[in-house]
């Protein structure tokens, strides 16, 4: 019989320690002598009170869901890849190798090719300790950690000696072509007659986001090999009996979930920056780790992550202009969402379940 | 080449480097043997490092500062202890909460109490460390070759680098020589054994990971109050897991992790003192000795130089058959 019933385990369990990072991030508030109801007031004003805000929520939000995503489908197969952020980087530059290499006529030929050239080298990255897991046993949390640090001293080899145009003091490569300027949500909605902020930087990559999130979905609970990626996640040795090849699924899970990470640059390289600069990540692959313990690994639930994250970044970044909070202070929350989402995980579930637990018997 | 003077100041520099790292690695040893994984090692020296740096610029004195340091990173080791042991809950993912939790608390707090954009006051005269003079060091300076070693290498460092050498052979002896040793290396390697032998599991763990506190503030400190003169925003710069690729290299093991801390220090002072080296027409850009010490540990870690193999009940919550 079940412990509690799935709404409490899905939904309460959730919520509760969400509710708990939240109001711990309150009491810092208060701790640095802020109001926190006036600064969650100023971030839903700055996050969502205007179509600029929501543009940078969005905007965010897109990263979010694909590193997001990364993350999801790694724990159902039960690894942990904390190594989105070198995924994504190595995506950035998969995007400018893309948009570098011709001059591209129009943003829609322009579009598949990038996103194509970013989950390749986002997989690339991936596939190393992927295979190192698979065949060597090395633990695949510490190659990727190991595998964020390479790849950021990679980028930044490359960034100085070689893709940096010439006469050109920045670290960064060239602009891109006017060829692949994407569509930003300005232009997409202005076709159905929306009014959106122009300055926001969310473009057409939110919407491939949100496909991503239901082929993800299609993926895991619609086919045979979401099936067994489950399977195996749940238990080795069961999936070898039912003639699962833990390398197959190590390795096929590991490529999708750095393709993933690596799709993330199409937003912030293509979409925003239109250049690759140094660390264009900006640890959007380590929030990847806080939404999809957040959201459950589910797909729905990362999207409605994402979004949270996507609020939290642009909300603070409101804060940090107008008041004496830091930035950081979404760092903050971001640990305590993974604290208590992931890691103290037991501490809101164990009294529940003897909670549901005693009603059940005062029923019987 | 390099002259005699320089890589005296290579090597001098390497003891500076390597002395944090090896604080760590040694600490990240005593949580992993006792098999709590601990990839928080970051963020418990980062927050030693700001409590360490803000106490010590608010009362003048080094010594309270590392007190304050050292009682930073053993609560944030408690709050991995909570999670890890009794919570039993997945030790990576609290490793990564704690570095963040620490990431983004020193620059709010910092902020609150100095508003220098995330940073401490410089420390000046007690509230630092300063270099200590070995017996006779100016005397023996002008001996050949052995004084200028004794003067610019072993002499002159601060007390914390000393304390960091000398935790060598103690953790060597305390995990290898007593009792308490070999019962933590044995709640990693089968806490069941040791359960059934009456011995507590969850106690040995907890005091597992308290020491592993200790280090790392005490290495938090040493990067904020001997090595540099205040906190500035995430000072480790990546320390915490350079420590971690160190324990692999070392195979879990005190002797090895010195060697280990050593040439990941030396690395770090290579790439400090040199842009980019040319070794007869081929030129080693700095990028890559920055990532030397990560993609050396991958390669250990495939196996193909060696093999590492972590302590069996590593990562592993205990559960008590019921």
């Amino acid at each position: 019989m079940e412990r509690m019933p799935q709404w409490a385990d899905v939904v309460l369990v959730p919520l509760i320690s969400l509710l708990m990072a939240f109001i711990l991030s309150a009491l810092v508030i208060v701790a640095i002598g802020e109001d926190p109801v006036a600064a969650v007031k100023m971030m839903v004003n700055g996050a969502v009170g205007s179509t600029y805000g929501w543009g940078y929520t969005l905007y965010y939000a897109t990263n979010f869901m694909f590193t997001g995503l990364a993350v999801a489908v790694a724990f159902h197969a039960s690894m942990f890849n904390i190594g989105g952020e070198g995924q994504a980087t190595l995506g950035g530059l998969g995007v400018a190798v893309v948009c570098l290499a011709l001059p591209w006529p129009h943003w829609a030929l322009a579009l598949p090719v990038a996103v194509l050239g970013a989950a390749l080298f986002g997989a690339a990255w991936a596939a190393i300790p992927a295979y190192l897991q698979a065949r060597r046993g090395s633990h695949i949390v510490i190659t990727t950690i190991m595998f964020n640090f390479i790849g950021a001293s990679l980028l930044n080899y490359l960034l100085v000696n070689v893709m940096r145009p010439v006469g050109s003091m920045d670290p960064a490569t060239a602009k891109f072509g006017p060829g692949t300027h994407l569509p930003t949500l300005h232009d997409i909605l202005a076709v159905v007659g929306i009014p959106f902020s122009r300055a926001a930087p969310a473009n057409i990559s939110f919407l491939i986001a949100v496909v991503a999130c239901f082929l993800v979905w299609l993926l895991i609970w619609r086919t045979r090999l979401g099936y067994a990626i489950r399977a195996y996640g749940k238990s080795e040795p069961a999936a070898v009996y039912a003639g699962i090849s833990p390398t197959r699924i190590i390795m096929i899970s590991m490529l999708i979930s750095g393709g993933l990470a690596g799709m993330m640059a199409v937003n912030n390289v293509m979409g925003e920056a239109e250049r690759l600069i140094m660390n264009s990540v900006e640890g959007a692959g380590f929030i990847g780790i806080a939404v999809a313990l957040m959201g459950r690994s589910h797909p729905f639930g990362v999207f409605l992550a994402a979004i949270l994250f996507g609020f939290l970044y642009q909300g603070g970044a409101e804060l940090a202009l107008w008041t004496s909070i830091p930035r950081e202070l979404i760092v903050v929350i971001q640990a305590l969402v993974i604290l208590f989402t992931g890691a103290l995980d037991n501490m809101v579930r164990m009294p529940l379940e003897k909670l549901f637990l005693a009603l059940r018997k005062d029923d019987a | 080449m390099m002259d005699f003077a320089t890589i005296l100041q290579v090597f001098d520099s390497t003891v500076r480097l390597a002395t944090p790292l090896l604080l760590a690695c040694l600490a990240g040893l005593y949580s992993e043997r006792a098999g709590i994984y601990d990839i928080g090692l970051e963020g418990k020296m980062l927050a030693a490092a700001f409590f360490s740096g803000a106490i010590a610029a608010v009362t003048g004195s080094v010594w309270l500062g590392l007190l304050a340091g050292i009682a930073a990173s053993t609560a944030l080791s408690g709050i991995h202890g909570l999670a890890a042991i009794t919570f039993r809950g997945n030790q990576l993912i609290s490793g990564v909460a704690v570095n963040f939790l620490a990431a983004g608390l020193t620059v709010v707090i910092a902020q609150d109490w100095f508003k220098q954009g995330g940073r401490t006051p410089s420390l000046i005269g007690g509230a630092r460390f300063t270099p200590v003079k070995l017996p006779l060091a100016d005397t023996l300076r002008e001996v050949p070759i052995l004084g200028p070693i004794y003067y610019e290498l072993i002499s002159g460092h601060t007390i914390l680098v000393y304390l960091a050498f000398a935790m060598v052979p103690l953790t060597w002896w305390l995990l290898f020589r007593t009792r308490f040793g070999l019962r933590l290396r044995a709640v990693g390697e089968n806490p069941a054994a040791v359960d059934t032998a009456g011995v507590s599991v969850v106690g040995n763990r907890y005091a597992a990971v308290a020491i592993c506190g200790l280090l790392c503030g005490i290495a938090g400190a040493y990067l904020a109050t001997a090595l540099q003169a205040g906190f500035v925003k995430d000072m480790t710069a990546g320390r915490g897991y350079i420590a971690l690729a160190a324990l692999i290299f070392a195979k879990w093991r005190p002797w090895y992790a010195l060697s280990s801390t050593l040439l990941f220090g030396f690395l770090q002072a290579i790439a400090l003192r040199y842009q980019n080296i040319d070794l007869g027409g081929v030129v080693v850009p700095v990028q890559f000795m920055d990532a030397l010490p990560y993609i050396l540990t991958v390669v250990i870690l495939a196996g193909f130089v060696g093999k590492a193999i972590p302590p069996r009940a590593g990562g592993e919550p205990y559960v008590k058959e019921r």
